[in-house]
């Protein structure tokens, strides 16, 4: 019959709305209560409409998510030297960095004018920056990361855009926070939770107190 | 569907090809002895003549890919290497031919192989090669008022700072600055000698309308004028930045002439700055729609590179099943994104389009949780994938307001392909297929015949709609394809109908595809999925050239890459199938009725982040 292959297409929008409906119904009008209702009408089960409210509500964004790179510093409240750098400035995050929007200027020890392994300054144009994380991925020493935050808008991109050091540097737990998997299996391949270089220079020392080769020093439980 | 098998020779069919060729034309076709080159080098004075005869007797009827290269330094002359495939499979032929910097003239091969047109315009806008009988010889993706040639390598952008990337400056005394700050052109234009602007505004369109056919009509019953009419560039069906400018005849179109370019960014001047690793992201943006797919071709490409050099190892078969299951998914959420796109052109508005991006963000919380990114995913690298699939789905409320989901990724998967995909395509079916306003509209219009396919490099699904089962993934196979159960799908009208349908049967064989996926990436679970050694950012590529292609969901996609041994790409050149499939447009067109062309547009799914690149 003429015109039942519209009606047939008209059947499945008349599903989509119906079940829509029913899928409110069924969890009485509200999507985060229960808190097992969001996963369920944000995921595959669902049949009807899961439009976001954005800014009212929003998708927390999974751990890999990228965007606009931070630089890890030591947490605040560190025993030995909180608010530290974990950037040494070897320059790796300049030279991968695809559309070349990192700035490093390297720092030198004022005594010996020899270069030190911390930043005098690092910038980001963050107008520039694609995300694409290449930066946090060849990082040697797990000194900048993708971020979660992507929430940047300003209303001048001449003067708010680059980012310098102090605007970037977020201490080491915000990394543990938003991203707990990736950060403890950087850990474990570190050998601590602490910089791979404190981690190096707490196993000399080790090692030069017990005087040993290198038996590895065994402590009490 | 046929079933087509993969080609078993014996002897290489190319190198056979190529004998026959020397045989049959002595000097005028020489082996390309250079290490890590393949194919001939061909007489420009010959190269028309043995275009025929490697299309007509050797049988390579399909030309995919022309492009140009400067070798600038090294020899100093320009080359045009065109690809040639038989469309029942195999390696392809490649010929070379070669013409010096100045003065830069070949024979065009528009003649031979129509689909050649747009890509020889671009070959002359972006590398100032001349061709010597193209129908239609102007400026592609510039305009007129573009002074040089810029894929030169002797040319320099306004915002030049140096020839390849990592730039100096940034590391280690990086002193930040904005590059409009010291913009070496002023105003970012640098116009051609003798050009001003007054009179370009008749220039440029007249460049375009000269070549309409227009003329008023005195033979038929109402004598009617022939007018232009320009579709776009702002059209809201005209997929983006995109302009047609159609000759009609009362509402019957005469000539038609795509015009493109305002989306342009010199992508290829940008990958030969960048190091083969810098290029991957910026893959992403070619076909956004289809980022995973992008990054593949471009790392067949590299990987074929590297496969010559030491201390290479191929990706894991882990690595190459979550390489078949990203590329998979992306073609379902394309051809639902597409079939969506085309109904909009025809006046179905948003309705199937909404139904097509439920299902996509459901395919993309996937990519997110994996690749980091929704669009722009960035994820494959030389020798694998940049991380492996996590365990679960996972996110974590760090902003206000945030809500949480979590899944297991594996049941994830599972439900998503056996599930809610395969529901999804059989509601699309449902919605649109038998549809007296879609059957009556699409059925018969826009043909695009067989013959003709072939001719205009078509690719993909108008290829296939056509009637010619070519299909990169059984006709050259790559990553884990040839173990993999699918059928080609072809249609045989070439009208919009079946560049609809096929785009429905390539999801089910899709589907079918990650079905067989999913127990591959059970059974490799633990095993690496990178072979290359870890945290080294500039791997070694050998001096040559090589070919990587890929049947992204809108046709093929190549990858030209040419080698010098360093840490860039000489030349990193891309077909890409939106541009290309555009060369048949006017062809489908022709005697159709103007409002049929916006449908015929969005039949062929292009995308202009690709088309202009
Ligand atoms: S790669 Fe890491 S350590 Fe090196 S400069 Fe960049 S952030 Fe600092
Ligand atoms: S995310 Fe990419 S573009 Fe941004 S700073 Fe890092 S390397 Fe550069």
């Amino acid at each position: 019959m003429y015109g039942s292959g519209i009606l047939r297409g008209l059947g499945v929008t008349l599903r989509h709305l119906v079940n829509t409906y029913v899928e409110d119904i069924r969890w009485g009008f509200r999507r985060h209560i229960p808190n097992e209702a969001f996963p369920q009408r944000q995921g595959l089960q669902t049949r009807g409409i899961f439009t976001v409210e954005y800014p009212d509500e929003k998708l927390a964004v999974p751990e890999r998510f990228r965007f606009i790179p931070f630089l890890v510093v030591e947490n605040y409240d560190h025993p030995e030297r909180p608010g530290h750098d974990w950037c040494t400035s070897c320059g790796i995050c300049a030279k991968v960095c695809p559309p070349q929007c990192i700035w490093i200027v390297r720092g030198t020890d004022p005594v010996t004018n020899r270069p030190k392994p911390e930043p005098e300054e690092f910038f980001i144009d963050i107008d520039i920056c694609m995300n694409c994380g290449l930066c946090a991925e060849f990082c040697p020493f797990d000194a900048i990361k993708m971020d979660h935050d992507y929430e940047l808008a300003s209303y001048d991109r001449t003067t708010a855009h680059i980012y310098n050091k102090q605007h970037l540097s977020k201490e080491f737990n915000y990394w543990k926070a938003i991203a707990p998997t990736r950060a403890e299996e950087e850990a474990q391949a570190r050998g601590g939770w602490d910089h791979k270089d404190v981690i190096k220079q707490r196993e000399k020392e080790a090692k030069a107190q017990a005087g040993g080769p290198t038996r590895p020093t065994v402590t009490g439980p | 569907m046929a079933d087509q098998s993969p080609a078993v020779e014996t002897v290489n069919p190319v190198d056979d090809a190529i004998n026959h060729l020397i045989e049959k034309f002595g000097a005028a076709v020489q082996r390309d002895t250079r290490d890590g080159y393949s194919g001939v080098i061909v007489d420009p004075a010959q190269l028309v003549r043995v275009g025929r005869y490697v299309r007509d007797t050797l049988n390579y009827e399909y030309l995919a890919n022309a492009a140009a290269v400067d070798y600038l330094g090294k020899g100093d002359h320009l080359e045009m290497v065109y690809h040639t495939y038989r469309v029942s499979g195999g390696p392809a032929l490649v010929l070379k031919a070669q013409t010096p910097r100045e003065d830069a003239v070949l024979p065009s091969l528009v003649p031979v192989w129509p689909g050649a047109n747009f890509q020889e315009r671009e070959a002359w806008d972006l590398m100032g090669i001349r061709f010597d009988g193209h129908p239609n010889l102007k400026r592609i993706l510039m305009w007129e008022g573009f002074a040089g040639h810029p894929l030169r390598k002797d040319w320099k952008e306004a915002y030049y700072e140096q020839d390849q990337k990592p730039f100096d400056s940034r590391w280690p005394g990086g002193q930040v600055s904005r590059s409009e700050e010291h913009n070496a052109y002023g105003k970012n234009v640098k116009y051609p000698d003798g050009f001003t602007l007054d009179d370009y505004e008749s220039l440029a369109e007249k460049a375009i309308y000269d070549t309409m056919p227009l003329g008023v009509d005195v033979s038929a019953d109402i004598s009617t004028d022939r007018v232009v009419v320009s579709l776009g560039p702002q059209h809201p069906s005209t997929h983006g930045v995109f302009r047609m400018v159609a000759a009609i005849e009362g509402e019957t179109i005469r000539g038609l002439e795509p015009v493109m370019g305002y989306l342009h960014r010199n992508h290829e001047k940008i990958g030969e700055r960048n190091t083969f690793l810098q290029n991957m992201p910026f893959t992403d943006r070619l076909d956004y729609f289809c980022s995973l797919s992008n990054n593949l071709g471009y790392a067949l490409g590299v990987e074929q590179l590297m496969a010559h050099g030491a201390r290479w190892e191929a990706p894991s078969r882990r690595a190459e099943a979550i390489r078949v299951l990203m590329v998979e998914l992306t073609r379902i959420l394309n051809h639902l994104v597409a079939i969506g796109f085309m109904l909009n052109d025809l006046g179905a508005y948003f309705t199937p389009l909404m139904y097509a991006i439920i299902e996509r963000e459901l395919i993309l919380d996937f990519f997110e949780a994996v690749t980091g990114s929704r669009m722009m995913c960035n994820y494959m690298r030389f020798g694998g994938v940049a991380a492996d699939l996590p365990a679960s789905l996972r996110s974590t409320a760090n902003q206000v307001n945030d809500r949480v989901r979590e899944f297991d990724t594996m049941q994830y998967l599972r439900e998503l392909i056996h599930d809610r995909l395969p529901r999804a395509v059989d509601q699309t079916d449902q919605l649109l297929t038998t549809n007296e306003i879609v059957t009556s509209r699409c059925i018969d219009v826009g043909i695009l015949s067989k013959e003709d396919a072939i001719a205009y490099s078509a690719a993909g699904p108008v290829l296939r709609a056509s009637g010619v089962p070519y299909d990169i993934r059984r006709a050259e196979p790559y990553s884990l394809y040839p173990e993999l159960e699918f059928d080609v799908a072809v249609r045989y009208h070439g009208d919009i109908y079946d560049r609809y349908l096929i785009r429905l049967d390539e999801m089910r064989q899709s589907l079918r595809i990650l079905k067989q996926i999913l127990p591959i990436l059970e059974e490799t679970k633990g095993q690496s999925f990178f072979s290359g050694r870890g945290g080294i950012y500039s791997p070694r590529v050998p001096a040559g050239e090589s070919y990587g292609r890929a049947e992204n969901p809108k046709g093929e996609l190549g990858y030209y890459i040419v080698s010098d041994g360093g840490q860039n790409p000489w030349r990193y050149h891309v077909r890409a199938p939106s541009f290309i499939n555009l060369t048949a447009l006017e062809q489908m067109s022709k005697g159709n009725k103007i409002a049929d062309v916006v449908a015929i547009l969005g039949s062929i799914d292009i995308v202009l982040g690709e088309l202009d690149r």
